[in-house]
Order: structure tokens, then C-alpha cells, then sequence
């Protein structure tokens, strides 16, 4: 079985975001990139697939879209335990455009479980995943917290609204993964990132893609009043303000 | 030329965040004198389907096909997307739930039609079209141009409210979706329901517990609040790494991300993380023993103090109210 993993690199999550040039751009000087920890979780459980079920699973791909400043991301990747990697030469512009860009480089590749994470801590697009298992005709399942493989099926469990189904899934198809798929990330020993420096790293030419939205301007939310404090004696007076003031209960 | 609306169903009733769905519909189907179509999956009872033009809908499209009673993403986006052609849609609106997630994003590869998720108003122009939603988890806001003439959007709960349900009886068809003809490729073989429980990304007032509370043993006092309350259950992600909560609770950046009335926490220090989704939470109320923590930064009204004798004291203050 070969498996995919979609990655995106985005600001650490402890980044305070800031923007620049009237708001309209990002502010990146502060900013440390990290794999978007969903994706850093999907590729996890593909590690331990492969440390559980060995030759069985033939080949861990990483696959971004991204310019040459995303490889440190890449090679972290790699350094976790993906076998090699592809990086689509394209600035990341929009979810449809990078959707449309891993489309194109996966279509003529052979890969039986592609998973990708369900959001992005970046631009909270969650779309990457469906978009592109849509532009490759291929299925797709949502919000995937669990992935077992056993004598070749697939088992996967998947959070619905008031629920969690268990489902067999037929190969191939796009699995949207979320926490519980994994808990904690691989963290990266020293000889895995000796490895990353020789593994495969593909790039390959941007097709002609478009873009459908754009990120016009940026605005931060209003700073929080004052936090009104009460203590252990008068919880009946906070109580009392929910109630008359903020008519909340 | 209509908006199209997915009216999602739990166990026969639509939920709060469908109606919402529809309040906001019509809101822009004003601005742009357009119609709205309310599409409706599976069995449901016709006092159901009418309520949905109460709050909105012209019209509603039942589908009850067999084939459509396992949510596969891919055989409901040929579905949705059949409809939207013969039924001229220009704007479709999806919750920004689970189902929207599943759905919206390939709905909108398949269209070529620009996707805005996780909405938080009304279009601010038509022409362009211009739309706010949430970025960077909560931590800011971007405007957004969508450049194609067929829009999707999926609409932050809890962000546009309900209006009064005023609406006609809408005008009820079938839809069969025969042009789908595709096998699915997942089998159902156990579902596990949450049932008798309000869901978290339903709920207008949500409790969560942290570390801070010690234990699982001491949920009970999380649990007495939220049943008085009418509220659902969160925590943080600590706490469900540690089994202590299902990880459907798990509220945050890698968790879900919510947008309650009212956000109740208690014993959460208020890491960057877990603020990233509830910050779009209406009022924060934070209950800790520590005056420094970052909790107190994002939230409204704060009590100092122990969890086990705050809780409590403050169930039996709310019951009061309630009973009176
Ligand atoms: C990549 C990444 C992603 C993450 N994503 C998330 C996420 O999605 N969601 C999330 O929640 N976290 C997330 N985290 C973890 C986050 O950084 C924090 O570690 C976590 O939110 C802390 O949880 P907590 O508030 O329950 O625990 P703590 O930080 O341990 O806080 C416990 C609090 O309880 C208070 N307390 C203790 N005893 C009492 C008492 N008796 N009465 C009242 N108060 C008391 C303490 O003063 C303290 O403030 C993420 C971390 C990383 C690195």
C-alpha cells in the first residue's frame, strides 16, 4: 500500500498574528513555521502503519505546495519517518489554486490512501482535502479519527454531526484526518534527521491554476474590556449580572 | 436565480444552526432578489420540512433516495450539484459543521466555484462580492473577494442568529437524483449515536473543564452546571489526551472550534491554543484560582477562586433564577 500525506507549513500555534502593509499581508518576521499539526498527525499514523505492518506498506510520500522556503517543513517531514517527498514549486496562493496544483502532480501517480488534514491553522480553508479529491474524481471521508489497515481493508472511524461511524473503505480514496488519529506527533530522532538530508526530494513545475478567492484585507479582533472579577464569596453576584445584565441565562 | 441552503437534520428535527442557516439566506436573498431553496436529505416528517419555510425557504427539496442515506461526500456533491444547476443557484450556504466540512470543499472544486468557510456576516458588496469569515483560528478576520459567479460559503455558528419564524409554508418537492448513479466506496459497520446529549457545536452555552479540574471523578460538578444551564460539555485538549473526556470535546486550534452565547471555562489556564477556539465565543466567563492566569485576559467575568466551591455555589445560584 502507498500512502500520501498532504502538508502544509503554517505559523507555530503560539505565533501572534500580526499584519503589514495596511493590512493586507501577514507580518512574517516573528513568525516560526511548523507542519500544520493535523497534517504533522496524519503523518504520524502512517508512520506507525508502516512500524506496525512493515513491507506492507510500501512507500510514505509527503507531498507540498509550496517555494523553496517551505523545505525546512519538507525535510522535518522526512526526518519523522516519510520515505520521500514531493514539493509543487508554487507560492500557495488559495485553497482552489493548491488544491488544483496537488491534483495535477498526484493524477499521474499511483498512491492507495492519500490523507490530508481537516483544516489548516493557517487560513482555516478546510477545503485543501475535498477540493482536491474532487478535481481527481476520487472519494473522499471526512474527519477521519481513527485508520487501521488489517489483512489489506481498511477500516477507518469517522466523527458525524452527533456521532461516530466506523466504515470499510475501498482504496483509493482521500481520508480528511483530525485529532485522534493520532495523539501525540513524532518527534524526530537524530538519526531520522541525518536520513532526511539524502531522502528524494521531487520538484516539480506549478501547472496553470486559478485562483477564486483573495484575501483582501486583515483585521484583528477588538481587544477585550476589562475582565470584571468576582470571587468564591459573591459567585451569586456574577450569577445576578448573567442574569439582569448580560441576560445570558 | 436562488440561494441554496443545506438544511441539515439530527434524528428527524432540524437543528438551531439550519434556521440560523435560513435567517441568513433570506437576509441576502433580499440584497439580491433572489429566492431561497432549502435541500432536506432523508425521511423526515412534512410539519419538519414546513418549519424550514418559516424560517425562509420559498421552496424545499426532499431527497430520500436509499441512496443517499450514508453520508458519502462524493455521491452527495454530484447530488447537490445537479440541483444547483437546475435550480440556477448562485450562492450555496453550508453550516461550518462537520457536514459542511465534508461536503462544501469538493461542492465547490466541482463548480468551479469560489469557497469562503467558516463565515461570520452578510456579504459586505455584492459586486464585487466581498465576505468576512475567520482566519489564523480565530485570531483574526480576513475580507475575502470571491471572483466566480457561483459562490459556496459555510456559516459560522451562532454568528447571524434567528429571525422570528414568520415565513410561509414552503412549496415541498421531491428530488431524485437519478443522474447519480456511482457506488459508494464505505460501508457502514457501527455507529456509535451521542444521544439525549446536546452537541457542542450546537449549544448557546457551553462548560469546559481543564486540567485544572483534577480529575475525571470531578466532572460531575461540570456536568450539574451544564444540565441546569441547557449547556453542552467541552475541555481542553490536556484533558481529553489523558482519556479524561471523549475527544469529541476537545475544544482549540487542533480541536473543534466553537462560538457559544456563553463560554463557561473552569480550570483552563487559557493557553494561545485553546483560546483559538473560543474566541469567537459571545461572553467568556473564566473560573480559576490563580489571578495571574491568561485566562482572565480574554474573558468578560472572572471568578477567583476553587473550582470546588465556586461550581457548585454557582449551580445552586442559577437554579434559583430558573425556579423562580
Ligand atoms: C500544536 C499544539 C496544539 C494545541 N492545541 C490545543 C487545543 O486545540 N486545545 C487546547 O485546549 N490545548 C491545545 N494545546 C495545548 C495548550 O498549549 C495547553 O497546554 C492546554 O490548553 C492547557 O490545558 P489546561 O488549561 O486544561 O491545563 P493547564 O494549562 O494545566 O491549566 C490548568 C489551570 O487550572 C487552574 N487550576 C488548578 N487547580 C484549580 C482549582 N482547584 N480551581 C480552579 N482552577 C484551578 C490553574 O491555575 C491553571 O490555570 C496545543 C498545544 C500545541 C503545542
Amino acid at each position: 500500500m502507498k500512502i500520501l500525506i498532504c502538508i502544509s507549513d503554517v505559523p507555530d500555534t503560539t505565533t501572534k498574528i500580526k499584519f503589514t502593509n495596511d493590512n493586507k499581508e501577514l507580518d512574517q518576521t516573528e513568525i516560526q513555521w511548523i507542519i500544520n499539526p493535523w497534517d504533522e498527525l496524519a503523518l504520524t499514523r502512517a508512520i506507525e502503519l508502516k512500524e506496525s505492518l512493515g513491507e506492507k506498506i510500501e512507500s510514505i510520500t509527503v507531498i507540498n505546495v509550496g517555494p523553496a522556503g517551505s523545505e525546512p517543513t519538507i525535510r522535518k517531514a522526512l526526518a519523522m519517518g516519510a520515505d520521500n517527498a514531493i514539493r509543487v514549486d508554487a507560492d500557495p496562493k488559495e485553497s482552489y489554486f493548491v488544491a488544483y496544483q496537488l491534483a495535477e502532480a498526484i493524477k499521474s501517480r499511483d498512491f492507495d490512501i492519500i490523507l490530508a488534514g481537516l483544516d489548516s491553522a493557517d487560513y482555516n480553508g478546510a477545503s485543501v482535502g475535498g477540493m482536491m479529491a474532487e478535481l481527481l474524481d476520487m472519494p473522499s471521508v471526512s474527519a477521519i479519527s481513527a485508520l487501521n489497515i488489517e489483512n489489506g481493508k481498511v477500516f477507518i472511524n469517522r466523527e458525524i454531526e452527533g456521532g461516530t461511524q466506523k466504515l470499510e473503505a475501498q482504496t483509493p480514496f482521500v481520508a480528511i484526518v483530525q485529532k485522534g488519529i493520532a495523539i501525540e506527533p513524532k518527534i524526530p530522532a537524530m538519526r531520522g534527521i541525518m536520513m532526511a538530508r539524502t531522502k528524494p526530494l521531487e520538484v516539480v513545475a506549478p501547472a496553470n491554476a486559478d485562483c477564486l478567492t483573495e484575501n483582501i484585507v486583515y483585521e484583528l479582533p477588538q481587544p477585550k474590556g476589562a475582565c470584571r472579577k468576582f470571587t468564591e464569596e459573591n459567585v451569586n453576584e456574577l450569577v445576578d449580572v448573567l442574569h439582569k445584565e448580560a441576560k445570558l441565562i | 436565480m436562488t440561494l441554496l441552503v443545506y438544511a441539515e437534520n439530527r434524528e428527524g428535527k432540524f437543528k438551531k444552526a439550519t434556521f440560523e442557516l435560513l435567517s441568513y439566506a433570506e437576509e441576502l436573498a433580499k440584497s439580491i432578489n433572489a429566492d431561497v431553496i432549502a435541500l432536506s436529505v432523508n425521511e423526515i416528517s412534512p410539519d419538519e420540512l414546513n418549519k424550514l419555510g418559516h424560517y425562509g425557504a420559498k421552496k424545499v427539496v426532499s431527497v430520500t433516495d436509499e441512496k443517499f442515506a450514508l453520508l458519502d461526500n462524493k455521491l452527495y456533491t454530484s447530488m447537490i450539484a445537479n440541483l444547483v444547476e437546475k435550480e440556477n443557484a448562485e450562492i450555496i450556504i453550508f453550516p461550518d459543521n462537520l457536514t459542511g466540512r465534508a461536503l462544501a470543499p469538493r461542492l465547490s472544486a466541482k463548480l468551479k466555484a469560489g469557497l469562503v468557510s467558516g463565515v461570520v456576516s452578510a456579504p459586505s458588496s455584492y459586486d464585487p462580492f466581498v465576505i468576512k469569515k475567520k482566519v489564523f483560528t480565530g485570531k483574526a478576520f480576513a475580507d475575502v473577494k470571491v471572483s466566480s459567479a457561483i459562490k459556496v460559503l459555510t456559516l459560522s455558528q451562532n454568528s447571524f442568529g434567528i429571525k422570528d419564524p414568520s415565513g410561509d409554508t414552503p412549496q415541498i418537492e421531491d428530488f431524485k437524483a437519478e443522474a447519480v448513479s456511482e457506488k459508494s466506496n464505505i460501508k457502514l459497520l457501527s455507529v456509535d449515536k451521542i444521544t439525549g446529549k446536546l452537541l457542542l457545536t450546537d449549544a448557546e452555552i457551553v462548560v469546559s473543564g481543564g486540567r485544572g479540574m483534577r480529575g475525571p471523578e470531578n466532572w460531575n460538578m461540570i456536568e450539574e452546571l451544564a444540565d441546569v444551564l441547557g449547556a453542552a460539555t467541552a475541555c481542553t485538549r490536556p484533558v481529553s489526551d489523558e482519556g479524561w473526556r471523549p475527544h469529541d470535546e476537545h475544544v482549540g486550534q487542533t480541536g473543534k472550534i466553537i462560538a457559544p452565547v456563553l463560554y463557561i471555562a473552569c480550570g483552563i489556564s487559557g493557553a494561545i491554543q485553546h483560546i483559538g477556539g473560543i474566541s469567537s465565543s459571545k461572553v467568556i466567563v473564566a473560573i480559576n484560582k490563580d489571578p495571574d492566569a491568561p485566562i482572565f485576559e480574554v474573558a468578560d467575568y472572572g471568578v477567583l477562586g476553587d473550582f470546588k466551591n465556586v461550581l457548585p455555589e454557582l449551580t445552586k445560584a442559577i437554579k434559583e433564577i430558573k425556579g423562580s
